[in-house]
């Protein structure tokens, strides 16, 4: 990290600090009607220690981070193994893409009522959703990676003496990896919101159904910590993918 | 027994080429853009299917993939990998043969060392120059050592000097490792540099294939001709000679310095390209400073054919386009002309 680095993400973190300071004073003068709805910035965050050692937040949270988790990667191991396979061989390209084309415009949720009735309510539900979420878009980008590679490099890794395993280990996933990243920190910060809405529709722990409880509770500051982690983790995940597709790629790019 | 022997090649662009290369010499194919020379490399290295047979020192190899048929291929555009450190490069061919680490690495300090390239060793090719980006690519290309080397225009992406430079450097390691290989280009003074011998191509087809001097010399169709700048060729008379490797020739009225060895003169070759012209004397240090009237003016864009007459003789001069406009020569003007060495080839008897 360069020295101006901090100085950037400082002079970057003004508008949230605007922000906070707008809400908290907005909120503490009443300056909106109806101020049980709209609780001050300090009090949710109190509400935050209160739910930590209250033993709410905490199940909650690991239960959507474990399906986010769970349902991320299945989703993408299975999108970039498909992508893979559909960039490198033409038969398989032919063979899956009409039916992948049919798939991929339907949007995760709307596969909710249908996967309710085949799967049932349960801990496989919203891992199924998130597997879908993340299965197409990851594919389609894989896909796209694997068939920018250059033929010249195919054809040079060939005269080189290189199998179809090796060229596929050593040239073209590594060279599909930016597309391959796109896709990741597309869906990373879009499973998140794809498991809280499930769970606010159909599953009873979690995130999602926290809100659900706190909205028939009126909690106003117990949904908002719910959106506040909702947003810091999406943020996370992107970020921690950006970070990894850093690592990996930065230096040669 | 020919190392390359390509027999009754057919395919989208070949319609039965038959080509033989020898035993470490290196052939250059010629040609217009289009006429197939890349292909026919495509079709040595299996890169292309075909039909006919392709023979390595007489055992076919149609079968064999590219993989198996331990050619070296130098890229246009280096296809080097752009993931991968210099090292890491020129390791590729030996990991994917699977070598024991401690060969690959002396391999490729083996070859760091020959192409002077020891401080690249771990740089990515994005931060290198077009030269020593095609210096890799070929340390890539050896390390396996290939039999064959095929190089494809490998250095049309890179200026000239650098281009002259690394030629030499090719020539030499070809000859220095024994490699048998076939150089394509479309560029003429390359082909004459580099060719031992040369192999003109049109639409598939090989149209002449000869030493460079006899291609040039003897062109048999106005199109061979043409390929190579459709070059003056005077008969030369008399031959004196003078210090540094020169001779004077004496081609009708005509008197040339040229490249002499003191072998008996035949015929002299000079390249349009290599006349300069203008409206006013020259006065530079240049051998061949002449004075002449303006014949005629063809524009064939992005060059101007102007011939010339001095004393009698007919020389054309290629500008291009753009000098043609700035000194705006028309038919029956005064002009003086220069011709540089390099641009002259000698026949001997």
């Amino acid at each position: 990290m360069t020295d101006q680095q901090p100085i950037h993400f400082l002079w970057g973190m003004v508008p949230v600090f605007v922000m906070l300071l707008l809400w908290e004073t907005t909120a503490r003068l009443q300056l909106i009607p109806g101020g049980i709805f709209f609780p001050p910035f300090t009090a949710v965050m109190a509400e935050v220690g209160d739910m930590l050692f209250g033993g709410v937040l905490i199940p909650n949270f690991m239960y959507s981070l474990g399906r986010v988790v769970a349902g991320f990667i299945s989703g993408s191991v299975c999108g970039i193994g498909m992508g893979i396979l559909m960039g490198w061989n033409e038969r398989a390209n032919r063979w899956f893409s009409p039916i992948i084309g049919l798939l991929y415009p339907i949007p995760a949720l709307g596969w909710l009522p249908v996967l309710m009735l085949w799967i049932g309510v349960n801990e496989m539900l919203p891992i199924a959703i998130i597997f879908i979420c993340s299965f197409f878009p990851v594919l389609y980008n894989t896909l796209t990676g694997v068939r920018q590679v250059k033929p010249e490099l195919i054809n040079a890794a060939r005269i080189l003496g290189a199998s179809d395993l090796f060229i596929l280990q050593r040239v073209v996933v590594p060279l599909a990896l930016p597309n391959i990243f796109t896709g990741l920190k597309l869906e990373a910060g879009m499973a998140w919101k794809v498991v809280i809405a499930s769970e606010m529709v159909a599953i009873p722990t979690g995130i999602g159904a926290l809100m659900m409880r706190a909205e028939s509770l009126v909690r106003m500051d117990i949904i908002l910590v719910c959106l506040m982690i909702l947003s810091v983790m999406c943020l996370l995940f992107e970020r921690f993918f950006a970070f990894l597709e850093f690592k990996t790629t930065g230096k040669w790019r | 027994m020919p190392v390359i022997s390509l027999s009754s090649i057919t395919n989208h662009i070949c319609q039965g080429t038959d080509l033989q290369v020898h035993d470490g010499e290196l052939l250059v194919l010629a040609g217009a853009t289009g006429a197939g020379k890349t292909t026919l490399l495509n079709v040595i290295a299996g890169l292309t299917s075909y039909g006919g047979s392709v023979q390595f020192n007489g055992t076919c190899v149609d079968s064999l993939p590219p993989s198996k048929r331990n050619v070296g291929y130098l890229f246009q555009d280096f296809a080097l990998f752009p993931h991968l450190t210099v090292t890491e490069n020129i390791a590729f061919g030996l990991q994917a043969r699977g070598l024991d680490k401690k060969v690959i690495s002396h391999r490729v300090s083996e070859l760091l060392a020959l192409l002077k390239i020891e401080s690249l060793n771990n740089r990515y090719p994005k931060s290198l120059s077009g030269g020593e980006k095609q210096r890799i690519a070929l340390a890539r290309t050896l390390a396996p050592h290939p039999e064959i080397l095929l190089l494809d225009e490998p250095f049309s992406n890179l200026d000239q000097r650098t281009a002259k430079f690394l030629r030499l450097e090719i020539k030499s390691l070809q000859q220095k490792l024994g490699l048998t290989a076939v150089y394509v280009t479309h560029n003429q003074m390359e082909a004459f540099e580099m060719g031992d011998r040369l192999a003109v191509i049109k639409n598939g087809q090989i149209e002449q294939i000869g030493t460079p001097v006899e291609i040039l010399f003897n062109p048999i169709t106005p199109a061979v001709s043409e390929l190579f700048g459709a070059p003056n060729i005077f008969q030369c008379s008399r031959i004196d000679a003078l210090d540094f490797g020169l001779g004077k020739a004496n081609c009708g009225r005509l008197t040339l310095i040229v490249p002499y060895d003191g072998k008996a003169v035949d015929k002299i070759a000079v390249f349009p390209s290599g006349v300069r012209l203008s409206r006013h004397p020259i006065n530079t240090p240049m051998p061949n400073r002449l004075q002449g009237i303006v014949l005629d003016v063809r524009l064939k864009p992005p060059v101007v054919m102007v011939d010339i007459q001095v004393n009698d003789e007919k020389i054309t001069a290629e500008l291009p386009s753009q000098l043609w406009e700035k000194i705006h020569i028309e038919i029956s003007d005064p002009v003086y002309a220069t011709i540089s060495l390099k641009w002259i080839r000698v026949l001997t008897k």
